[in-house]
């Protein structure tokens, strides 16, 4: 069963692949991406399962936090077009 | 009291994460973990929106309540998904939350966020900006159950 | 016992592993942004949820349930700041949603409000 669960993944993962090659518009692509993050992080945990080594649950949980923080970068580049946010512009939609 | 709770939560979570249990690592645990609340304290971020420890008498029973309501929405979607037709009929409205604190709201746009079928597309205030996948999602959102629920749960204190 | 909590193991992973799959399937089968957020936060929660706690359960009692613990919750937290930030940037760079109805006007009668 675990090796249908990682199974499982891998095919998600190709069709989120597939949606992040053909996506319209950049954040398509970045949903993608995030989707890809976390099924990585699934993917990690049900390997280290089936190999008997849960010790890669701590790399898990380290791509889990870069995972967020990326996303969160990448887009707060694409709507402010920087990194470094004044304090008097609050980003307000 | 907050400050105590963060160390406690903190030193466990030092705990947790090591598996080892030598005085040595204890040690530098609390040690860790004693300085991370005085930085935070430093940097005043010690207040009711960091550390809400009002609401922790509430916790089990709103999640209990939560993931229950989230495996009825992601069936819902999920039947959506694999209908051949893809019956959605996208929605996007906008309600007020009735929640007094920043936490409240905080709690109830993400609540929002994490059923599948709607999403927070936007806060202004106590205004949010809902999309949702189908007309009886939004209808749901706009007749305030889960509104109620999160007051209830932050009212406790 | 150990049997009735291997089969909860099992039925546990095979439903996440499915609800995972329609996800995908949903990414790349819906029209527009909005309604594929939908989708993958099926995997985020639901799935991935499902899942984990498969393993939990296999793990037993033990720090690696804890540590999956630690996980599931991490993705529980992050996936709606996630969707949220990436709803507003959409809706602020000027992606429009596909909309059959659009209510956002109903609080402030008739005044078009932007999101």
């Amino acid at each position: 069963m675990l090796l249908a669960a990682v199974l499982a993944i891998l095919i998600a993962m190709a069709l989120a692949v597939a949606r992040a090659v053909k996506g319209p518009t950049t954040f398509d692509r970045m949903l993608a991406g995030n989707t890809v993050g976390t099924l990585a992080i699934l993917f990690l945990a049900a390997l280290g399962f089936l190999n008997g080594r849960p010790e890669w649950l701590d790399i898990g949980l380290v791509y889990a936090l870069l995972n967020v923080i990326s996303t969160l970068a990448v887009l707060k580049f694409f709507r402010h077009g920087d990194l470094a946010l004044g304090p008097d512009d609050d980003g307000a939609s | 009291m907050r400050m105590i709770v963060l160390g406690i939560l903190l030193l466990c979570f030092w705990l947790a994460l090591s598996g080892h249990y030598t005085a040595f690592l204890i040690g530098c645990g609390i040690a860790v973990s004693s300085f991370a609340v005085l930085a935070s304290k430093r940097m005043k971020i010690d207040d009711d929106e960091a550390v809400p420890i009002a609401v922790i008498a509430g916790i089990p029973r709103y999640y209990s309540w939560l993931f229950w309501e989230i495996a009825k929405s992601a069936w819902n979607v999920a039947r959506i998904i694999v209908h051949p037709k893809l019956p959605i009929s996208p929605c996007m409205t906008v309600v007020d939350a009735s929640q007094k604190s920043a936490t409240g709201i905080a709690t109830y746009a993400n609540s929002i966020t994490l059923t599948p079928g709607t999403v927070t597309a936007g806060v202004k205030g106590k205004r949010l900006t809902v999309y949702a996948l189908t007309q009886e999602g939004a209808l749901n959102v706009e007749a305030g159950l889960m509104d109620q629920r999160v007051r209830r749960f932050e009212g406790r204190t | 016992m150990t049997m009735i909590v291997e089969l909860i193991s099992w039925l546990l992973m095979f439903s996440g592993s499915v609800f995972i799959v329609i996800g995908a399937i949903g990414m790349v089968r819906m029209p527009d942004l909005f309604s594929r957020m939908q989708a993958a936060s099926i995997i985020d929660t639901f799935g991935a949820g499902l899942l984990l706690a498969g393993f939990m359960l296999q793990a037993g009692f033990s720090l690696v349930s804890l540590k999956l613990l630690f996980l599931s919750a991490l993705l529980f937290y992050i996936g709606p700041v996630i969707s949220h930030a990436l709803a507003r940037a959409a809706l602020h760079e000027g992606v429009k949603p596909i909309l059959s109805k659009d209510r956002r006007g109903r609080l402030d009668a008739g005044k078009h409000k932007e999101g």
